[in-house]
């Protein structure tokens, strides 16, 4: 079984060329849904405050404003934007890294190794993942404030160095990668275990690492919850806390302020990058998915 | 290549050096000693993190809730008081009714289009697939905050563009973010953003599904619905299932959605709206800790325990 392919079955495409033309039309159609939004916050990131306002949501207002909201955006308080967007990077790519290594550690451990409670274990792992996580958030920024470190990167970057779901993921994918054959041979040429993790393993499980990353990255650039509750700096804030908070300031100034069109550039250049990563990455996100529908 | 290229450590080199008589009897011992050790030092790092940030937070949850703040006396141990109190906080069983009602429609539309789509990607009756998936995932990628920035805008009822449009053809369009419809605006932003997540999980489960089965019942002269419908459902219904039982979990601790419509429709939105809500808005405006800690506690379990009867509800129906 290939595991992290996409596995497109060209036969199946070619059997059936007539007959498309209809299912196709009806797709393209829907694909209106997804598109929609993000073609408004297009069109409103040229707009000005005024047009914003003014005039059709769906369509272009006479003169791009682009240029003068992106700046708007990153000198509005100090250019506290940039900071934000500093902040998410930061947090994101510490997260997804640390969150993916640790995940392939231990599910390389629990694929290649026969240890004692290692079922129980894993079962109790794979039941957490039935925790919701929410649920969570506020005992940890309790326990957080009594270690004196909420509103500190920490009280982000720890808490997201968790992922069962990648640890499962990891478990399956090395379990389906890596020939215990090719583990014992190295054993024979004398090869520590941490070496042979480190030399021999990792290689091979990189794909697999990479879906955990990505995965990861997404969750914490994207994250909302856990740090709106465990930051009250607005310098410590990710992108997605501080849009949240010009967005209320916005709302409740009633559209009087310059702000409606600063959240909503401020929000066209948050998901830009994630998005460029997604639309690059495709194979490992597509793959990723395809060992969580194993079961 | 071999394994010495590959690992030309010190090790490796000292036995290469020696006359090449197996490693040694004490090089033997030490080798199996780390093979005992190491899968524990490897899955360490993992259990450090899985304890210090989910065992710890769930056990220090239930300490809390056993207790409460107050005025005189500070800190008493109340046993069970706050899980009495709240299984008759008529606050927080709105919520979880809201959040049930909730599902009860969006989860089934979500994953019938899901579905649909998964079945026509897979069946390959369309053209311009990689497109469609791509597409139909992206909302994925966008914060919560932002997909409710963006439908919040859109569904304003002065300058949002449904509102404009309707007034161009002089009707009245639906007040999206009255009271009467705030439920289904926030499932459809919901929707919006899971629906391209689960299908790429059907999509993924139906490439598992063995291409002959399809071809003999095409032989047999079943219709490609006919093979959807009987074959390949049936057959993915462990992939339904999972994508279900996210659902459940998610609809429940809704939070980021609602409280963005809380600034855009406060009146609508209240603090109680859905039981995650509910449970941030007693911890942080009003400082009742332990009270919250009860409520994310028993929200925990009405998860734990609608995510079990879906699962056991379905297996039985399978049977």
């Amino acid at each position: 079984m290939t595991l992290l392919t996409t596995g497109m079955r060209s036969g199946r495409n070619a059997r059936r060329g007539g007959a498309r033309t209809a299912p196709t039309l009806v797709l393209l159609a829907f694909l209106a849904y997804p598109l929609l939004p993000l073609f408004w916050l297009l069109v409103a990131a040229t707009k000005s405050n005024e047009d914003l306002l003014s005039t059709f949501g769906l369509w272009f207002a006479g003169d791009n404003h682009l240029l003068t909201n992106i700046r708007d955006v990153f000198t509005y308080g100090d250019g506290v934007y940039l900071r934000w967007l500093t902040n998410t990077a930061y947090y994101s790519i510490t997260s997804a890294v640390g969150a993916a290594l640790i995940a392939t550690l231990g599910g390389y451990a629990f694929a290649k190794y026969r240890f004692r409670g290692r079922e129980v274990l894993f079962g109790v792992i794979l039941g957490s993942i039935m925790v919701p996580a929410t649920a969570l958030v506020i005992p940890t920024y309790l326990l957080l404030s009594k270690a004196t470190l909420t509103d500190t990167p920490l009280a982000v970057i720890l808490p997201s160095l968790l992922s069962p779901f990648g640890l499962y993921l990891m478990r399956v994918y090395a379990e389906q990668s890596v020939p215990d054959e090719l583990i014992d041979a190295a054993r024979v040429d004398g090869a520590g275990e941490f070496q042979i993790f480190r030399r021999v393993a990792f290689r091979i499980l990189t794909p697999g690492f990479v879906t955990v990353l990505l995965f990861q990255f997404v969750a914490t650039w994207n994250n909302y919850f856990l740090p709106l509750v465990v930051l009250s700096t607005p310098e410590h804030y990710p992108v997605t806390v501080g849009l949240a908070s010009w967005n209320s300031q916005a709302a409740a100034g009633g559209g009087a302020h310059v702000l409606f069109s600063v959240v909503v550039t401020g929000a066209l250049i948050a998901i830009a990058p994630i998005v460029v990563a997604f639309v690059l990455l495709q194979r490992y996100w597509q793959g990723g998915l395809t060992v969580g529908s194993f079961r | 290549m071999s394994m010495g290229q590959l690992v030309p450590t010190t090790s490796a080199r000292a036995a290469a050096a020696r006359p090449r008589p197996a490693p040694s009897r004490a090089a033997r011992r030490r080798q199996l000693r780390g093979r005992t050790v190491a899968p524990y030092l490897f899955i360490a790092p993992f259990l450090l993190v899985f304890v210090a940030f989910l065992f710890v937070p769930l056990a220090y949850a239930f300490r809390l809730s056993l207790y409460a703040d107050r005025l005189v006396g500070g800190e008493v141990f109340v046993g069970l008081d706050n899980f009495r109190r709240a299984a008759s906080d008529p606050a927080f069983w709105s919520g979880v009714r809201r959040m049930a009602l909730f599902g009860l429609f969006q989860i089934p539309i979500m994953l019938g289009l899901s579905l649909i789509f998964a079945i026509l990607l897979d069946a390959g009756v369309v053209h311009l697939r990689r497109l469609f998936r791509l597409v139909v995932f992206l909302p994925y990628a966008v914060p919560a905050v932002v997909a409710a920035l963006m439908w919040g805008f859109l569904y304003g009822g002065t300058f949002g563009p449904f509102a404009q449009l309707a007034d161009k053809l002089h009707v009245t369009a639906p007040q999206f973010l009255s009271s009467n419809w705030m439920l289904a605006s926030i499932a459809n932003i919901v929707t919006w953003e899971y629906v391209g997540y689960n299908m790429i999980i059907m999509v993924a489960a139906l490439q598992a599904v063995p291409r002959e089965l399809h071809e003999a019942a095409a032989i047999d002269g079943a219709s490609e619905w006919q093979i959807a419908r009987r074959i390949k459902i049936p057959l993915i219904a462990p992939a339904l299932v999972l994508t279900s039982v996210f659902s459940i979990i998610g609809t429940l601790q809704l939070f980021n959605e609602p409280q963005i419509m809380t600034a855009i429709a406060p009146e609508v939105v209240g603090s109680s709206y859905t039981p995650n809500l509910y449970a941030y808005s007693l911890a942080f405006p009003f400082r009742q800790i332990n009270y919250s800690a009860a409520i994310s506690f028993v929200l925990g379990a009405v998860v734990f325990a609608g995510s079990y009867l879906f699962i056991f509800l379905t297996r039985r129906r399978r049977r």
